[in-house]
């Protein structure tokens, strides 16, 4: 069996093949693929006007680089949740369209659920039940995975998403685009224990909340201190400075980070933890569950960072949902928010 | 108006006043630095329109939240990722404009033209130590 798995939730279209063995046969993601120079410029990083130029080369591209045409495939899988509506609605509609035309069924993909099901394709192990920790820029979640498909939200960001708070320090800081990785780079200069950011929510185990914003605003009032006007521009700092400061911030979210995780793998009894999202891809990060894990004995699986960031492989969980009979009709719609812990 | 803040604990009071006296169908521009509490005031409006407790998270990477409160839905966008005007019309913001909500548009001064005539501006100047400076006006006045 071979699926047609599309990614369009957010600013990604991506596209792959995989059968079920979870052999993964073609994949492209639009913004890091050749396609910029098919395209002939540069693709638009926002708007679902960018999905509508993007979705048909590359599902095109996508049966080209596996030689295969729309009728060797026995389903085609879509990402319908979480998202952003405009951006979700072109791949689904994009996928009702060829189910449609081709006769293929469809089948509904959970994004989040897909970022962690990445841990068990790449690894090649049975990875469930554990506990899933999504990190990037949109998300900052927490998930006891009962099976691939049976996610109960434990805890999630009340402000900013992990990665986002990466983006906007390292904006704070006047570091190069992308701000995440140009902030963990200084980082890896810098003394973590020589600036000590506030670890929101972390002491308090009644909760597997993240608080990021207010880690931000610290980072604010750490630049130009407090009792100085803020909005003034940030006093130049130097490299040694910057890469302490950057250190220290990252060491506080990590903290928060490896912390609610142990805490909800304690919490659940589950012995693994699958890490997805593109802050999954941060050194520190990485060491410190490694470390973790080591301590504490758990099972870790962190995917390679091409199946970290947004990506269409991590739709092979549609082979899950049909092994299951569980296909989708063409009334199928579209859930942008996301489901949160019940209270 | 100009109003001086003292602490976050005084934002959330303002966010409470304006849910007690912003109609439906305003639409709010917020202005201010990262870390200014653009956020926190649509979180503390938000609760006492009775949203659900932890649901309003920062808009920056999904552009648009909606949230469905007892006293009508509340539409939360952020410009900060965005652009240029095209960029956000593309995001549909008219069609919230003229619903029944109410919108908050966070770095609203990027795409000031694409907002309606009606519009409040809240600007948020963050000012010594943890006090805040308000200002708050029609944009129609500028």
């Amino acid at each position: 069996m071979r699926i047609l798995t599309i990614e369009s939730t957010c600013d990604e279209t991506a596209a792959a093949i995989v059968d079920d063995q979870l052999n993964v046969l073609s994949a492209v993601v639009a913004s890091q693929d050749m396609l910029h120079q098919r395209f002939g410029g540069v693709v638009p990083e926002i708007a679902s006007r960018a999905h509508v130029e993007r979705i048909l080369p590359v599902i095109d591209e996508t049966l080209r680089k596996a030689s295969l045409a729309l009728a060797d495939l026995d389903a085609i899988a879509v990402a319908t949740t979480p998202g952003l509506a405009g951006s979700l609605l072109i791949g689904l509609s994009a996928a009702k369209a060829l189910c449609v035309a081709t006769g293929l069924p469809l089948v509904a993909v959970n994004h989040l659920q897909a970022h962690i099901y990445a841990c068990k394709i790449a690894s090649g192990e049975e990875v469930f039940p554990c506990v899933g920790l999504i990190v990037s820029g949109g998300h900052s979640n927490i998930y006891r995975c009962a099976g691939p498909t049976d996610f109960t939200p434990l805890g999630g960001t009340i402000d900013d998403a992990a990665g986002e708070a990466f983006d906007k320090v390292a904006s704070l800081l006047n570091l190069p685009y992308p701000g995440g990785p140009s902030l963990s780079k200084a980082a890896a200069q810098g003394d973590p224990q020589r600036i000590r950011f506030p670890r929101p929510l972390l002491d308090d185990d009644s909760r597997l909340d993240f608080s990021f914003s207010g880690l931000k605003t610290a980072v604010r009032y750490k630049l130009v201190g407090i009792g100085k006007l803020a909005d003034a521009p940030a006093p130049q700092l130097s490299d040694e400075e910057l890469a302490d400061v950057c250190a220290g911030f990252q060491e506080a979210v990590v903290d928060c980070l490896v912390g609610k995780a142990e805490l909800a793998l304690r919490r659940t009894g589950f012995n693994t933890l699958c890490v997805g999202g593109g802050v999954a891809a941060n050194g520190r990060l990485r060491e410190r569950l490694q470390e973790s894990s080591q301590q504490h004995g758990y099972r870790l699986f962190i995917p390679p960072m091409s199946l970290c960031t947004d990506n269409a492989v991590m739709g092979a969980i549609a082979l899950e949902r049909i092994k299951a009979g569980e296909y989708a009709t063409l009334e199928l719609d579209i859930s942008p928010g996301q489901e949160r812990v019940s209270k | 108006m100009r109003i001086i803040i003292n602490s976050e604990a005084d934002t959330v009071k303002l966010g409470q006043r304006l849910a007690g006296a912003l109609p439906q169908g305003s639409v709010i521009s917020l202005v201010g630095n990262l870390g200014a509490g653009k956020t926190r005031l649509v979180q503390a409006f938000a609760a006492a329109w009775g949203a659900v407790e932890g649901s309003v998270t920062s808009p920056t990477f999904v552009l648009i939240n909606e949230y469905y409160t007892p006293r009508g839905p509340i539409y939360h966008i952020d410009a900060y990722r965005l652009k240029d005007d095209d960029e956000f019309l593309n995001l549909g913001p008219e069609e919230y404009f003229a619903s029944n909500g109410v919108t908050f548009i966070e770095w609203g001064n990027r795409v000031e033209r694409c907002l309606p005539a009606d519009a409040i501006e809240i600007a948020i100047e963050i000012g010594e130590g943890e006090a805040r400076v308000v200002t708050i006006r029609g944009l129609d006045t500028v």
